[in-house]
């Protein structure tokens, strides 16, 4: 790769440089180019969009940001939360959306398993990625965010496992962002027919309060009868600008565990989306939210009965502290096919301050007449009744507020398969929990 | 030396209204008092002002552990010096085991100077003593993995509560109505088992309507309480008389008490706390 700056920007100018750079399949060049193309035409999201109501991103300002073109001369010095203990079966590790390392053990390599940087794979692997890259599960053209990404797009993780092979050893992919960089991360997992296959990938900045951007996407494809837990930890700095697109497709009889733990970034602007397009298709969604500071996260989940006799199961539950609000905006939409359709979404939340907001707004959009979907949500404040309790039997004040928080998440934490997840899901909370009046 | 709790005088207020209007009490570790007297009159009160409950304010008079004032101190310091409260109605922990519930308090009770974040009793010691002092009060060991009193029936709370007093091991217990909720069944082995776990080996303060918590703990001293006042003290003949004879005599007796009772009780909010 021939290089002349070390950095670009997101403008005309900046684009050029950056396509004329790589060297990539001129498929992908086609989408970029595509992308680059919306991209200039989309406006902003408005205010009065149902989807950016309740988030102000006036503050953003793109031109503050840039993509690193720079080889990689530091270490990613971020910590990976989830994979202690861990017995891996390939590990991929990025720093301001460059590869810093990447392995894939051989005895999965030798049945057929592909994984590691989107770079690396793309060019390893082109031809079976390109039938999937943005073509089944995240829309390019959704917003101006989902086409920024498509365009810039560097960095992020691909898996691909072939029909039939069961992985029983987890992957991680580890993404980290130094303080005011970008990272256009692109996650992609494909299981064919049968397979079955865990991922845990996290993103952390390098310094708590760092900030940043990431304009990111997370694609999921499940083909008829696959199995796919994945895990996905977000935990940028408090600066962070961080929209995503996020979509799994899950086909005939297939079944997904998705959870999504969302601790970092100062805006969150995440879209959510799982597709049941086969019959038998079944979906868990697990959400585990705590933010604190002035922290914005927004989350727009949908669940799309696409075909019938499908399951779908969302419970997001999150812990706010201090002056930060959290966004919770669900659908289940079940098309005409879609009969016999299971769905439920729940989101419950738990204000740890009297400034703390959070917004639920379940919805329903239901055309076939043989379903059952429930929803549900709650908003409460720690109840000084159980603080007093605790305390009568010896906890501080502060430890009595650990534990009902922790109470508060064990329900989803119940159903979340993977037990170093659970850990450090738990502890990643204990530890922001502040002594608050 | 032999600790005592001392309570001089003390006057209770919720949200400015006076509830406990002077009392005063003083327990040697080892001895079991009764308290008695009808709804509403103060009992609850001050088992909540004891442990410090931030509801319940004391304007007038003290609380000493050995001479220490428990006023100024948090419910969990109190807890650690040696106090605990069985409650009159337990309150739900969603989402936390009984088992991690009582490991994290049994240690910081015994380690009154654990700070935040150490090591907690080791879980082999923890579970065999809890298995023990389960089998005692005839629970299934299974009780320990539920969530702490959420969608207990009343029996079970109780049955919790004592089984928290057997491990936590106080130097002093209020055990506010222990056997409402329980069948007479219920009631025995709960009599029994406080008084194998607490009589003698702690102060006990009973708090009952009922003389079957007394028949295994047979009181040193009973106390009267009408309208935020102990009116009168006796012997075990004094919890005998009124658990047959009711509370007429006694009403009698205060009238400006038993004013003050019928006052605090038209006050009532829809939901009392205690
Ligand atoms: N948290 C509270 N808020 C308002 N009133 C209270 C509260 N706790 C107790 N009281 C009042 O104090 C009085 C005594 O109540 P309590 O101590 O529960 O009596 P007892 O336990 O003897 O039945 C009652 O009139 C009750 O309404
Ligand atoms: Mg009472």
């Amino acid at each position: 790769m021939m290089e002349t700056t070390t950095s670009l920007s997101f403008t005309e100018d900046g684009f050029e440089a950056f396509a004329a750079g790589r060297e990539e399949p001129q498929w992908l060049s086609d989408l970029r180019n595509a992308a680059w193309k919306k991209f200039s035409e989309l406006p902003w999201p408005a205010r009065n969009d149902e989807e950016w109501i309740r988030t102000d991103i006036r503050q953003f300002k793109l031109d503050r940001y840039s993509l690193a073109l720079e080889p990689l001369t530091s270490e990613a010095t971020a910590t990976a939360l989830m994979r202690d203990g861990v017995e891996l079966g390939g590990g991929c590790t990025s720093f301001d959306g460059r590869k810093v390392d990447s392995f894939l053990k051989d005895k999965w390599a030798e049945k057929g398993v592909v994984f590691g940087s989107f770079g690396d794979v793309i060019r390893s692997h082109g031809d079976l990625i390109q039938p999937y890259l943005l073509r089944r599960a995240v829309n390019p053209n959704y917003d101006k965010f989902a086409a920024l990404h498509t365009a810039f797009m560097t960095g992020g993780t691909i898996l691909y496992i072939p029909r039939g092979i069961v992985v029983d050893e987890p992957f991680h992919a580890l993404s980290t962002l130094s303080n005011g960089s970008a990272d256009f991360g692109h996650t992609l997992v494909i299981l064919e027919d049968g397979a079955e296959a865990t991922m845990l990938s996290e993103t952390a900045s390098e310094d708590v309060d760092g900030g940043g951007l990431h304009c990111g996407a997370i694609e999921l494809v499940l083909n008829p009868g696959a199995h796919l837990r994945y895990v996905n930890l977000q935990n940028w700095g408090s600066n962070v600008w961080h929209f995503a697109h996020q979509k799994a497709v899950v086909d005939r009889d297939a079944s997904l565990q998705w959870t999504i733990a969302a601790m970092g970034a100062k805006v969150a602007k995440v879209n959510q989306h799982v597709g049941l397009i086969g019959e038998g298709a079944n979906c868990q969604v697990n959400g585990v939210m705590f933010t604190e500071g002035k922290q914005h996260l927004s989350y727009h989940t949908l669940q799309h009965h696409e075909a019938p006799n499908c399951r779908s199961d969302f419970l997001y539950k999150a812990g706010l502290q201090d002056k930060s609000r959290t966004v919770w905006r669900g659908m289940i939409k079940v098309d005409p096919i879609a009969q016999r359709t299971d769905g439920y979404q729940r989101n419950d939340n738990l204000l740890l301050s009297a400034a703390a907001r959070a917004d639920s707004i379940p919805g329903l959009e239901i055309e076939a007449d043989d379903v059952r979907c429930t929803h549900g949500s709650t908003s409460g404040r720690v109840d000084d009744e159980l603080i007093f309790y605790a305390q009568c039997r010896g906890y501080t004040r502060k430890e009595a507020i650990q534990m009902i928080v922790t109470g508060f998440f064990q329900k989803v934490f119940d159903r979340i398969s993977i037990e170093s997840v659970r850990e450090a899901l738990g502890l990643a909370i204990a530890r922001r929990v502040r002594e608050y009046e | 030396m032999i600790d005592t709790l001392v309570i001089r005088d003390l006057h209770v207020s919720v949200e400015g209204k006076p509830i406990l209007r002077g009392v005063t009490l003083t327990m040697n570790r080892g001895e079991t008092h009764a308290m008695m007297g009808p709804n509403g009159s103060g009992k609850s009160t001050l088992g909540l002002a004891i442990m410090g409950h931030p509801n319940y304010e004391v304007t007038e008079g003290s609380i000493e552990l050995n001479g220490e004032d428990l006023v100024e101190m948090s419910p969990d310091q109190r807890a650690r010096a040696g106090m605990f409260l069985a409650f009159q109605r337990p309150i739900a922990i969603p989402g936390v085991k009984l088992a991690d519930f009582l490991r994290h308090a049994t240690t910081n009770v015994r380690r009154p100077d654990r700070k935040e974040g150490e090591e907690l009793i080791p879980m082999r010691d923890f579970r065999k003593e809890l298995k023990g002092n389960m089998e005692q009060l005839q629970m299934d060991v299974e009780f320990a993995r539920r969530y702490v009193n959420d969608g207990f029936s009343g029996g079970e709370m109780k049955r919790a509560e004592i089984l928290q007093l057997a491990m936590l091991q106080p130097k002093f217990a209020i055990l506010d109505e222990t056997d409402s909720g329980l069948d007479a069944d219920a009631v025995r082995l709960a009599s029994e088992s406080i008084a194998e776990i607490g009589r003698e080996k702690m102060g006990l303060l009973i708090i009952t309507h009922h003389d079957k918590l007394l028949v295994h703990n047979p009181p040193e001293f009973t106390h009267v309480m009408l309208g935020g006042r102990l009116v009168e003290t006796g012997g075990i003949e004094l919890a005998n008389e009124l658990h047959s004879e009711g509370y007429d005599r006694i009403r009698k007796a205060y009238p400006e008490a038993d004013a003050q009772n019928q006052a605090m009780l038209e006050k009532e909010d829809a939901q009392p706390v205690g």
